[in-house]
């Protein structure tokens, strides 16, 4: 066993790196939960962002465009799901599982011409300055555009949903969408633009693995993250600074795994692969999770 | 997970047979199934296979019908892809990954005329014929260029699922490159599956950070590629395809399946009604293994010296498991100039003397 192979800035680094699609992934559907609606088609939507993803950046040249590609796949689908859900009033559970195996279907058809070819380079930001900070910048200031995208997207979600009256009325939906109806709010228009909040980001974050981690195109590429992003919303107790911490335990474990087996470990491997798992579900049960929104999953329909 | 892969086949399954049951007269196409584990573009494993059945079927013509089914998890689901395919008249099914083997086993017993053909595993029966390639000789042609070109004397490996197979390939590149480079360490990480790019790009990172310089890979993407590709001065080898898009740099190398061969062998003699159960385990010599172009970032001498190992593997006169060896206790596994039978291969289960970590259970 060899520890000291491990350098500790390098594994931060990658865990921020590692972390970045099941957090984006993750955000998006903690919106639309908290506004009452369950969206089991987390993996579909995140597939499809990985195959237009690759679609957008490699016909345009361009990773950003990639990426905004990939958000209006997700999001497209999930105006699928919107339609379905809020207009038609079909089960959620039921729909969402359909949506992730539409998705993959989806995705394994658009990305047919695109297998093997590889994505236009998405370049690192070198923050000026803080990059060069001794053990921060090393760790923190030298990713790309979409890890602090993520961060970012964090922040505002919970400035939205805590400190803004949108974001108020977006969490009263969830938690009684009778009650807010009564109280004269579009609970319907509300609703779709929380699903389709969530669709892009999906979208984005299946787009980074596919653009930034792997990065190349294979079918069923996700394999299941978007599964795991629906975990960590509901262990996060649908907090967004608590689903920070879950994505980067998980992503943190996932890359400290591989890492002592590297380094030869005298832990079988087995519980080695169970770990992050293991770690997040501790850790955020530990935390004490949150209530769920009251109207979680349930179909809301005006008349009654 | 489970379950969207369960309404995916299922619902396939249940179309095929309501369409396909009807086609069964005597001088329609012969129906060949292949069962992949994984999807037919996954640029690895699954790809070649796909591409050596249609090498097959362009050799037949007319005479066969291709039916497939990719993505097939190894398990109960594969009993029922395999049924449904007996069901819809294919009379000769390929199942091409270790986790189908019970599967092709259970189903086989039940459709006594259908013959079963399945890759990498080691049950037979009457119907059940398996097959493999005798991988670890490609095997040793990477660790030797591996020892070659490491500077750190660090040799990642990303190993997939722990069986015989995979780590038969851990100890014959291990020895190669030990034999050219006695200060040379291998690394080794389990990733528990064949094709995960994310998890594959993860350990790729991983091993690199902690100085190695030259990745192997047991798995079935070009993720481990990109990201070397990305840390620099790192080389990796393709794996199953030739994965040549990442040559010169970061790929020296590769092991290419051919199946193509044998797959027209096994359907004429089903078409001749010559078929048997067999035991097939071929190599370099046969075909069935292909050295990829070793690329110019590999100095000339040695180039010519893992071309020397690879012509004298495909001719006979080495085998890569020759004595003396160890294995990992320091018991002896084999006495000078002994070379290991296939028994001992097939069930290979301990790495050799000078590897470090434990094999999963």
């Amino acid at each position: 066993m060899d520890l000291t192979a491990i350098d500790p800035l390098l594994l931060l680094a990658s865990l921020m790196v590692a972390s970045t699609p099941i957090l984006l992934a993750a955000l998006g559907e903690l919106v639309v939960e908290r506004a009452g609606v369950l969206n089991l088609g987390v993996e579909g939507m995140m597939i499809t962002g990985a195959a237009c993803g690759i679609i957008f950046s490699t016909l345009t040249g361009n990773a950003w465009l990639g990426f905004a590609g990939a958000a209006l796949g997700g999001l497209l689908l999930s105006f699928l799901f919107a339609v379905l859900t809020q207009l038609l009033l079909s089960n959620q559970v039921a729909t969402g599982l359909a949506l992730t195996l539409f998705g993959l279907g989806l995705s394994a058809l658009l990305g047919q011409g695109f297998a093997g070819t590889r994505p236009p380079a998405f370049p690192k930001l070198d923050i000026p300055l803080l990059s060069n900070l001794p053990v921060m910048g090393q760790i923190a200031f030298r990713h790309d555009g979409m890890v602090y995208l993520g961060l970012g997207l964090v922040a505002a979600v919970w400035y939205f949903l805590t400190r803004t009256r949108a974001g108020l009325v977006l969490r009263a939906v969830g938690e009684n969408h009778d009650a807010a109806h009564a109280l004269g709010y579009p609970v319907v228009l509300i609703r779709f633009g929380a699903i389709m909040f969530g669709g892009a980001c999906a979208g984005l974050g299946g787009a980074y693995i596919s653009l930034v981690r792997v990065p190349q195109w294979t079918e069923g590429m996700t394999a299941g993250a978007g599964w795991i992003a629906l975990a960590i919303v509901v262990f996060a107790g649908w907090k967004p600074g608590r689903l920070l911490l879950g994505a980067y335990l998980f992503g943190g474990v996932t890359v400290l795994q591989l890492n002592l087996q590297a380094a030869g470990l005298a832990i079988p491997v087995e519980y080695l692969s169970m770990s992050p798992y293991v770690a997040t579900i501790i850790v955020l049960v530990v935390l004490a999770a949150g209530r769920k929104p009251g109207s979680l999953g349930q179909t809301f329909h005006a008349s009654r | 997970m489970k379950r969207r892969t369960l309404l995916k086949t299922g619902a396939t399954a249940a179309f095929a047979a309501a369409v396909g049951a009807p086609l069964r007269a005597q001088d329609a196409p012969m129906k060949v199934g292949f069962v992949y584990v994984g999807p037919i573009n996954d640029g690895g494993w699954t790809q070649h296979h796909h591409h050596s059945a249609k090498e097959m079927v362009d050799h037949f013509g007319d005479q066969v019908e291709l039916v497939y089914q990719e993505s097939v998890p190894e398990g109960p689901d594969a009993e029922r892809v395999l049924t449904q395919m007996c069901l819809q008249g294919c009379k000769l099914i390929f199942t091409t990954s270790f986790g189908f083997m019970d599967p092709t086993v259970n189903v086989a017993a039940q459709f006594p005329d259908v013959m079963f053909e399945h890759a990498t595993g080691y049950k037979t029966a009457p119907n059940v014929s398996v097959y493999s390639a005798r991988f670890y000789e490609g095997r040793a042609v990477q660790g030797n260029l591996a020892g070659h070109m490491t500077r750190s004397n660090r040799v990642g490996y990303i190993a997939s699922v722990p069986i015989p197979e995979v780590v038969r390939g851990i100890n014959s590149a291990f020895i190669h490159a030990r034999e050219v480079n006695p200060d040379v360490e291998f690394k080794i990480i389990w990733i528990f599956e064949w094709l995960n790019p994310a998890k594959e790009a993860d350990a790729a990172q991983a091993l690199i950070e902690q100085g190695c310089d030259v990745v192997l890979q047991h798995t079935d993407s070009t993720a481990p590629h990109a990201a070397a590709q990305e840390a620099g001065d790192v080389y990796t080898f393709g794996q199953a395809s030739d994965m040549a898009e990442f040559a010169p740099k970061p790929r020296i190398s590769s092991i290419i399946d051919n199946w193509a061969p044998y797959y027209i062998d096994r359907v004429q003699a089903v078409m001749d009604g010559t078929w048997e159960s067999v035991n097939t385990w071929q190599g370099i010599g046969d075909g069935m293994v292909g050295i990829g172009e070793i690329s110019s970032a590999v100095p000339d001498d040695v180039k010519a010296e893992a071309e020397a190992l690879r012509d004298s593997i495909a001719a006979g006169e080495y085998h890569p498991f020759t004595g003396p060896l160890s294995k990992q206790d320091g018991t002896q596994f084999l006495a000078e100039g002994e070379t290991a039978d296939d028994e001992t291969l097939v069930g290979m289960n301990f790495y050799v003397e000078g590897i470090e970590g434990e094999i999963p259970s």
